[in-house]
């Protein structure tokens, strides 16, 4: 690497030590307790946060299996609850990658696995600011900055996972609802639009509904019918106006 | 809770399950509008699940969250949102008065049993 390179790496690493790697860490640390009570080992918590690195599509997975619920329904669940790391890397990518790219395609095939919702979100700020002006320390803050999100991510998880059984009763109920709180304040604290006001609420709606009667299939459809419900009340409302 | 081979499988089906969308981002950037109406829809069915999946851990939980009362779970949620925005949208603000809420909530209801 030189210098310059270095720098960028160690900026992204730098940056994401601080708020980033600590919010993670509080939702990762949920999800490795959450994890300890279904029963998880504790090498697969590491290999599925790696693995799939989307907390949401985690928590799908974990709850569909503690509620027995059909493996295609359940991996089809989580592959659509991250369907928004679709429009994500197609609009990060050509901010680290032109005709001029030293870089070959399965470099960004490679990083494409570490876009999340905090890495894309600081990326796509921070490339607009003069330090970040060139592809090369792009492509290094942005590892750096993965680094130590995913490390964080994988550290907290860990101590969430062992901290479970040692605290009383009262802490341990505690520690399971730090995630579902920290989705909770998320979820409703960035909707800002109508249309994910919508989708909240339909989404919502239909899994409560279909809990009681198809439990395996409640969050698909939650998705499949509350999300499209919400996109249409929002095409019809942005046809009248 | 199915074998160790089992839920090994799944996370690995799960993980390339996800990755298909950040694969196809690589593939298709600069190819694709990302302002368009399928992005819209996708986004929407995305963000409706993740929601029906909170909702759903914050009503009708399994494990351990079962043993607690749900009207204290519904008030800790809240609790957390009032304090995030008090706070101008400090996460762990919200989360400490949250959990520490749901605490105190889940000692004084064992107490009065």
């Amino acid at each position: 690497m030189i210098p310059q390179h270095r720098r960028a790496f160690a900026t992204g690493a730098r940056e994401a030590l601080g708020v980033p790697a600590a919010v993670l860490g509080a939702g990762f640390l949920g999800y490795g307790s959450l994890a300890a009570d279904a029963g998880y080992p504790v090498w697969l918590t590491l290999a599925a946060t790696v693995a799939i690195w989307a907390l949401p599509g985690q928590l799908v997975l974990m709850e569909m299996q503690a509620g027995g619920a059909a493996a295609v329904a359940t991996v089809l669940a989580v592959s659509l609850s991250a369907a928004r790391f679709f429009p994500m890397t197609l609009t990060l990518m050509p901010l680290m990658r032109d005709g001029s790219s030293p870089r070959r395609l399965w470099q960004f095939l490679l990083a494409a696995q570490l876009v999340s919702m905090t890495t894309w979100a600081v990326a796509m700020r921070r490339f607009n600011e003069p330090d970040l002006k060139d592809l090369e320390s792009r492509w290094h803050y942005f590892l750096g900055f993965s680094a130590v999100c995913i490390g964080s991510a994988a550290l907290f998880a860990v101590i969430g996972q062992l901290l479970l059984g040692a605290l009383p009763p009262l802490a341990r109920f505690g520690l399971a609802l730090l995630t579902p709180l920290y989705f909770f304040v998320t979820l409703v604290g960035e909707a800002q639009s109508r249309a994910s006001i919508t989708a909240l609420v339909c989404g919502a709606a239909v899994a409560l509904l279909l809990h009681a009667v198809a439990p395996g299939w409640s969050l698909l459809g939650a998705g499949f019918i509350g999300g499209t419900a919400a996109f249409m009340l929002q095409r019809v409302h942005a046809r009248r106006h | 809770m199915p074998g160790a081979t089992e839920i090994g499988l799944m996370v690995l089906a799960c993980g390339l399950a996800t990755y298909l969308w950040r694969g196809l981002g690589v593939l298709l950037s600069g190819r694709l509008n990302p302002q368009s109406a399928m992005f819209e829809w996708v986004s929407c069915v995305a963000y409706a699940l993740v929601a029906g999946l909170i909702a759903r851990i914050i009503v009708a939980p399994s494990g351990l969250l079962a043993q607690t009362a749900l009207m204290d779970r519904l008030l800790a949620c809240a609790v957390a949102f009032i304090a995030y925005r008090l706070a101008r949208r400090n996460m762990f603000v919200g989360l400490v008065c949250g959990v520490a809420f749901f605490m105190v909530a889940g000692y004084v209801r064992s107490a009065i049993v």
